[in-house]
């Protein structure tokens, strides 16, 4: 099969614009999902931990 | 070392070095009219030398079970004692064909000391060498902690590093006996490429297990890009050294890719390279170190995320900024353009995050030289990435390209982003590693840092004259339309430039010899003779963080 160069230019001016712009929703959204909040804060801090062992 | 292998791992060990030395021994016997037969030797000598640490220390008793209460350390140690040794042979050799600029007999007319072999022993030893090797022992090091599990077995991480090593040594060496596929980053040829694949593969599966046993519920943000680190630098590996070699007994190999299909690849890879592996993993650090060392979580958790998805998304296309006004599809060069410029985002995102996490804690960035490293990065992080973008404008790049000034930008990043980012969590691990209250010599550190940041300035100054000065000469038409310089008018013109650039990168050597003399002493536990500042000591002990950390959040 051969890929045509007007083809692949289309596909990167349609379907690669809409997909990136999907992606950039999607991203956003799951980041100011009102309830991933409280899990964030707590990732930020569990670095900072007592003590330096494993749980398992 | 080998003595916290189980029975059964140095079995597998001695099974693993076995095998290795009879892949060397075929390639020595293939190879033996080329110089594949030489890398055969060399692989040979590695597989025994790890045989003969395993066989040594075959007898000792088992592990003691209680290691299992205990994070597995030894191959994070190992990783940075090597990358400091890396860091000098890479800076040297570096430093060595700046002088070769400055005054070409310096290659006493041996074929291997020659420009164009040494360059890749310098690129390869600082980028791999030193950056690989302090991504491998700190990924280590931050998986465990950030999942609160230990590694899930003993020997995979050793293989994991030491054979890693042998794809570097490889590397290196083959450049010397005129051993390239000439593409640039990914000179090593088809065999040790194939050897780092199966290494790659490991160190993968390796982080995806211990991922998989941790206690905290989500992943913490620097094991995201870690991951991405990981996974994109495999698939970039495999992609970019798809070739076909002469035969079995030859090193020589030829690409998949031909033309511009060819330079687009290489690009598409040279261009991740930057992105992936001096980008990504080196903000894993960065979001573990810096928090952490400062005593404050980053500022925007949030904001991690969007860079993160950021940088990885838009990278991914940036790569044909590097081959503009050639043969490529004018539309293909604009698109790199425009991901370039986007890039900007995500890239400033995160230097603006790490300089805000530090609001509040601006008095141990005073006092403390290894906080300050860390802080230094993440400027430098926001300035290469301004003026990469810049630069990856079409008219700009006409000006910038093929002069010194891409050399000026690279270095930019790669000694004041990459290696002050990495020079400041080796700091800041070396002392928690070993179960020392801090470094040797904290004003060692200092010295260290002001070597650093000089050497840094004098030689990214120093390139991005030279490289106007030249660009400017190369379009320079008198009355008549003809160019106005000849070639060797702009060399004339660069000489000043190269002496300047060769001293700032003799002060950053200067900088890591004495880093590694601080650190050898921290290691054998001497104690220091310089009286110690009450903030150092608070500063470098990781259990003394989050109570610093609770007295600045409760005064908000």
């Amino acid at each position: 099969m051969t890929i045509y160069h007007d083809t692949l230019v289309w596909l990167a001016k349609s379907a690669g614009l809409f997909y990136l712009m999907g992606l950039s929703l999607i991203v956003l959204i799951y980041t100011y999902w009102p309830s991933n909040k409280k899990r964030f804060n707590e990732a930020a801090e569990t670095i900072f931990q007592d003590e330096d062992k494993p749980c398992r | 070392m080998i003595g916290q292998l189980t029975k059964g791992e140095r079995q597998l060990a001695l099974v693993i070095l076995i095998f290795l030395g009879l892949v060397g021994l075929a390639m020595a016997a293939g190879g033996r009219h080329d110089p594949l037969g030489a890398h055969g030797a060399l692989v040979i000598v590695c597989a025994l030398a790890g045989l003969m640490a395993v066989i040594a220390a075959y007898f000792d008793p088992e592990p003691d079970p209680e290691r299992l209460d205990r994070y597995y350390d030894d191959p994070s140690k190992i990783g940075i004692v090597i990358a400091m040794i890396w860091v000098v042979v890479g800076l040297f050799v570096g430093d060595w064909v700046a002088w070769l600029l400055v005054n070409p007999d310096l290659t006493f007319d041996a074929g291997w000391a020659s420009f164009g072999r040494l360059r890749p022993v310098h690129t390869t030893s600082v980028i791999f060498g030193f950056g690989g090797n302090a991504l491998i022992a700190t990924s280590f090091y931050v998986m465990q902690r950030t999942s609160r599990a230990r590694l899930p077995d003993q020997l995979s991480p050793l293989f994991v590093l030491f054979g890693y090593n042998v794809f570097c040594l490889l590397a290196v060496s083959g450049y010397l006996i005129g051993v390239t596929q000439s593409k640039e980053y990914a000179e090593p040829e088809w065999y040790a490429d194939i050897w780092l694949v199966i290494v790659w593969v490991t160190y993968l599966v390796l982080y995806l297990r211990t991922l998989a046993r941790r206690k905290e519920p989500h992943i913490y943000v620097a094991n995201w890009y870690y991951l991405a680190f990981i996974v994109v630098v495999a698939m970039l590996h495999i992609v970019n050294n798809l070739a076909v070699p002469v035969s079995l007994g030859h090193a020589k190999s030829y690409s998949l890719f031909a033309g511009v299909q060819d330079a687009m690849t290489e690009w598409w890879y040279g261009h991740n390279a930057v992105a992936f592996f001096l980008t990504a993993g080196f903000l894993g650090m960065m979001y573990y170190y810096l928090p952490v060392r400062a005593g404050r979580p980053i500022f925007s958790y949030r904001l991690s995320i969007i860079s993160f998805w950021g940088i990885t998304f838009f990278y991914m296309w940036a790569g044909s900024h590097h081959l503009h006004y050639t043969a490529l599809p004018q539309w293909v060069q604009t698109l790199g353009m425009t991901f370039s410029l986007m890039l900007l985002v995500p890239s400033w995102a995160s230097a603006t995050n790490a300089l805000l996490t530090l609001n509040g804690a601006w008095h141990k960035v005073r006092d403390d030289a290894t906080l300050r490293f860390m802080m230094v990065a993440a400027v430098f992080y926001g300035l290469t990435t301004f003026e990469g973008s810049f630069m990856a404008i079409r008219p700009v790049n006409s000006l910038s390209h093929y002069t010194d000034w891409t050399i000026g930008h690279v270095h930019a990043g790669a000694l004041g982003w990459v290696a002050m980012i990495t020079f400041g969590s080796i700091y800041a691990s070396v002392p928690w590693l070993w179960k020392r209250e801090s470094m040797y010599s904290p004003r060692l550190v200092e010295a260290h840092f002001w070597l650093a940041l000089t050497g840094t300035i004098v030689y990214v100054m120093a390139m991005w004259n030279s490289g106007i000065v030249q660009g400017l000469m190369w379009r320079t038409y008198d009355d008549s339309g003809t160019l106005a310089y000849s070639f060797l008018d702009t060399v004339i013109a660069m000489h000043p430039y190269y002496i300047a650039r060769a001293v700032g990168g003799l002060l950053f050597l200067i900088g890591a010899l004495i880093g590694c003399y601080n650190i050898w002493m921290t290691i054998r536990g001497v104690p220091s003779a310089a009286p110690r500042v009450a903030t150092d000591t608070a500063a470098e002990s990781p259990v003394a963080v989050p109570a610093g950390a609770a007295a600045f959040r409760s005064g908000e």
